[in-house]
């Protein structure tokens, strides 16, 4: 026996998508909400810049600035948060591997300058 | 029907949710991913590898910025324009900014009406999707004219380290054309649409399968990623 609100939900996904089962469908206000919010941190982001913030301040903003607006396009646009784990792990975990080339890249550089320093105010 | 199975809509059996549920998608010897179709699956995995593409252009610019003795360009004052006699630092980047992102909404919405079966909505919000897209890789051109103009080449420019150059034609070289790409498969979903080829079923042209409005939907998730490496640019290439 169903109960009365699985019913009510069969009865609304049917109208819903008339008579035609298909993923996705939400109401259009959540993707206008998420675009708002996006001009909102695109003006914020820009602003960092505008009002000459410097440092880790300026460093520290950029990168916050620029992980919700990826945050919201790849979880509302890109329909993630709607997916099932096994897709969402599959596709967000391997760019770690990027995080991680990062910071190998990042300590060679530091080398690479430093060994430019040295030469080149030594005359080579 | 064997089709409908494939296009993985079946309607939502009891699946264990969370981490149990990765495991059990995973290791059930069938498809891995339950909820997505082939063509959404795979879309997803081509996202992924260019994610890594655009990963290691933007690695090789840090690398080049960090490892260089030479100071680096100041791109707020490089991408500044004269506007009624002021100098507006960065300006044409933040209106290209704001064109993609307008561009990216215009393109979710025009996936809700595909799925409402709405054509003639779905069409018009396609259309402006592609308009803002060219308007975007108008500007861009405009940009890459302006620093050409003064001096800016792949081995040197006037302001500092010679990477600067290579690296802003490279990575933005690559995600414009992204974009253009985009903007001619919208252009083609528009025409799809238009004619009503997902409601008949006709054949495409690319894997001669039925198409459905799951199409808009694949065409938007490259959208929205075009977007989304513009996001990247801007915070690490503009704004740094």
């Amino acid at each position: 026996m169903t109960s009365h609100a699985e019913q009510e939900h069969r009865h609304f996904s049917q109208s819903a998508t008339a008579a035609h089962a298909e993923g996705q469908q939400h109401p259009i206000r959540i993707y206008l909400i998420v675009w708002f919010w996006l001009f909102v941190l695109s003006a914020c982001s820009y602003l960092v810049d505008y009002v000459g913030f410097q440092g880790y301040l300026r460093w520290g903003l950029i990168i916050v600035f620029m992980m919700l607006k990826a945050g919201l396009i790849v979880a509302v646009f890109m329909h993630m948060v709607w997916e099932r784990l096994a897709l969402a792990y599959a596709i967000l975990l391997p760019p770690i591997a990027v995080l991680v080339f990062a910071a190998i890249m990042a300590v060679e550089s530091e080398y690479t300058a430093i060994t430019r320093m040295t030469a080149f105010s030594g005359g080579g | 029907m064997a089709e409908t199975t494939l296009d993985g809509t079946a309607p939502e059996q009891s699946r264990p949710a969370g981490l149990r549920g990765v495991a059990a998608d995973w290791a059930s010897d069938q498809r891995a991913f339950k909820s997505a179709s082939w063509g959404k699956a795979m879309m997803w995995i081509f996202l992924l590898s260019d994610t890594f593409i655009f990963g290691c252009f933007l690695l090789a610019y840090m690398t080049a910025r960090m490892s260089t003795t030479v100071p680096w360009p100041n791109a707020s004052e490089v991408f500044a324009l004269h506007i009624g006699g002021v100098e507006v630092p960065l300006i044409l980047i933040a209106i290209m900014t704001f064109v993609l992102i307008s561009s990216s909404g215009s393109m979710a919405i025009a996936v809700n009406f595909a799925y409402r079966r709405n054509r003639r909505a779905t069409v018009a919000l396609l259309l402006v999707t592609a308009l803002l897209g060219a308007t975007f890789v108008g500007m861009q051109a405009f940009e890459w004219t302006k620093l050409i103009s003064e001096g800016v080449r792949p081995w040197g420019n006037p302001w500092g380290a010679a990477q600067f150059g290579s690296s802003f034609f490279m990575i933005t070289g690559f995600h414009g054309t992204h974009v253009t790409f985009g903007v001619i498969f919208l252009l083609i979903v528009a025409r799809k649409v238009w004619r009503g080829d997902y409601d008949d079923g006709a054949r495409g042209f690319f894997t001669s399968r039925r198409g459905d409005y799951e199409h808009v939907e694949i065409m938007g998730l490259y959208w929205h990623f075009v977007d989304l490496v513009w996001v990247f640019i801007f915070a690490f290439f503009y704004l740094w």
